[in-house]
């Protein structure tokens, strides 16, 4: 244990996902050796990120502003919606330049482990969305995983019965990488969800 | 597949031993508690990452040492492949194969197979259902790898479905019913896992009915009491045709996936009160068993004890075979099952076990080995492994 409020620090950066208890004492005495300046511009950048950025009104990302940067972008499809957990995936949906139609970031998945239901997410904001007619497609692009999987099914089921087509992302191996690399699982599966050319 | 030496260091009773190993079979004797099975265990863990005798990495360690570390060559197509392991409990555990790290220890699975017979295998009989699915399952994953997802995935669906449902129950007494809008997923996601699950039971059982009755039947030396495996579903009346428990025993359940799956839903939802007053899922794979009879009789609280130890071997050796029809030839290690059999038994197994690539022995008493079992003999005392001459 330290003192008083280097201890403090070495708690606080201990409580951030994927910092361990050896890296919050690394980065803590990093911060301490570090230039003052430095320093305020991390304290500020932390405390501007929590005063400015909101989350946008229609679809949960992210924001500057009241609306997030694509949906304010009059070029965007608005037939088809993309469904996604986080705001990072959203960045990395957009990294593909595939997509021209808009998102709807629910913040995380159904997991009763955690406490999370359907009340817990946007769904409700999801469908309020779909209820004027103008979206006519709906990707379901959660994790696939047990969570992500459990949660596209939940929400497949509600959209559905509204006369709206939904599709979920194809899952199997990584392009442009190596048979050889692949983990007998997703390999597995990849061979059970084979097509036809 | 062969292993060619095994050297261990800092595990269990030993400080550092080194053994070369031989193809044919290999004879661990000594007096109890000199180390004989802690030799085993070790090529077993590199085969399974777990050991047969405890859950916890923290016994495998010597007392005082923080790590322990296992090293062994296996050849395999007359390639030789090294496996290192690094034990050190509260911590992750490295492997390297061929001096080269690798990223995930679960990497090394599959570069050396074993089947072992252990006293702790009479659990397959006498035991609870939870044995008797390990087994099932453990040979499942072994032939392949892709139901190693599917089960993992079948144990969190159980795990989240069981949080919905403890918290449903509790809902349901205070508040309405919000939380079970979500049970039906997961009803779906249990039925799509649990049903591939019961489905590759149900056929590994059917390809393995046949070599677990020739088996039993030749080491016991009876022709007429037959051995039975029936697959005995949670879902009772609701499984698929033949799946019942009362199906005759020569029957294996219908091994279609479709077929659970539309069942396991069904089930689900005639269950669906009990489960919510119990905040559990009542049915799925995980509280499934496997029947063991002999003739008209099940075996566990009606076989004798030599009779039990029958069935266990015969299985083991069954999943022997069946591995070794897939076209790896398994290192088969019998930890100390000779002093459990009468003298017939002993020189049927030994007949059984002669024809595989290797077979380590372990036994408290030279005697106990069959002649027809001859190979080369190391003698365990107090922590050193010294190789006996040959006579």
């Amino acid at each position: 244990m330290y003192e008083g409020v280097v201890q403090d620090l070495i708690d606080e950066l201990g409580r951030l996902p994927g910092v361990g208890p050896k890296s919050a004492q690394r980065i803590a005495f990093y911060i301490l050796a570090s230039d003052p300046i430095d320093v305020e511009r991390l304290a500020h950048a932390l405390r501007e990120v929590k005063d400015k950025v909101q989350f946008c009104i229609v679809c949960g990302n992210v924001a500057e502003e009241d609306h997030c940067r694509i949906c304010r972008d009059p070029k965007r499809d608005l037939t088809i919606l993309c469904v996604v957990e986080e705001s990072k995936d959203v960045v990395a949906i957009e990294k593909t330049r595939e997509f021209r139609g808009r998102y709807h970031v629910l913040g995380g998945a159904i997991s009763p482990i955690e406490g999370i239901g359907p009340d817990a997410l946007r769904i409700r904001e999801l469908i309020a969305r779909l209820a004027d007619g103008a979206i006519t497609e709906v990707i379901l692009a959660t994790d696939p995983n047990l969570e992500g999987e459990a949660t596209a099914t939940y929400l497949a089921r509600l959209i559905t019965p509204l006369g709206i087509a939904v599709s979920r992302l194809a899952s199997g191996l990584p392009v442009g990488g190596d048979l050889e690399y692949a983990d007998e699982v997703t390999l597995g599966r990849a061979f059970e969800g084979r097509r036809l050319v | 597949m062969w292993v060619r030496s095994l050297s261990l260091t800092d595990l269990r009773s030993y400080e550092q031993v080194d053994c070369a190993l031989e193809r044919g079979v290999t004879t661990f004797v000594g007096r109890n508690g000199q180390g004989k099975t802690n030799l085993v265990e070790a090529i077993c863990y590199l085969a399974t990452l777990g050991s047969h005798r405890v859950a916890t990495d923290a016994p495998l360690v010597r007392t005082g040492a923080t790590q322990g570390f296992i090293r062994c060559e296996v050849v395999n197509d007359d390639r030789v492949i090294m496996i290192e392991l690094a034990i050190s409990p509260g911590s992750a555990n490295k492997a390297r194969v061929n001096r080269t790290p690798v990223p995930k220890v679960r990497d090394v699975l599959g570069l050396l197979r074993t089947v072992l017979f252990a006293p702790e295998d009479l659990a397959l009989v006498k035991g609870d259902p939870s044995d008797r699915r390990k087994f099932i399952d453990d040979l499942l994953v072994q032939r392949t790898p892709r139901l190693a997802g599917t089960r993992s995935d079948y144990e969190r669906t159980l795990k989240q479905r069981n949080a919905l449902l403890k918290s449903a129950s509790i809902a349901r007494r205070t508040a309405g019913t919000e939380m079970l809008r979500t049970l039906e997923v997961w009803d779906e996601q249990l039925a799509a896992s649990g049903s591939e699950l019961v489905a590759a039971r149900v056929s590994l059982l059917a390809d393995i009915l046949g070599l677990a009755r020739e088996k039993y039947a030749f080491i016991s030396g009876d022709d007429n009491t037959l051995l039975g495996l029936t697959y005995v579903s949670s879902l009772g009346a609701d499984a698929p045709a033949d799946g019942s428990a009362d199906a005759p025993t020569d029957q294996v359940a219908a091994a279609d996936r479709e077929g659970w799956r539309l069942a396991i839903l069904e089930a689900i939802k005639n269950k669906r009160g009990d489960e919510l007053d119990r905040g559990l899922t009542l049915i799925g794979p995980h509280r499934d068993d496997i029947l063991l009879t002999l003739g008209q009789m099940p075996a566990k609280g009606y076989a004798s004890h030599g009779e039990s130890w029958s069935i266990a071997l015969a299985l083991r050796l069954a999943a022997f075979e069946l591995l070794r029809a897939d076209g790896v030839d398994p290192v088969l290690i019998l930890d100390d099952v000779f002093a459990e059999l009468d003298a017939s038994r002993r020189q049927r197994l030994a007949e059984q076990v002669g024809t595989a690539t290797q077979v380590i022995i372990t036994a408290a008493v030279d005697m106990d080995i069959p002649d027809s079992l001859h190979g080369v003999r190391f003698t365990v005392s107090a922590g050193t492994v010294t190789l006996q001459d040959s006579t």
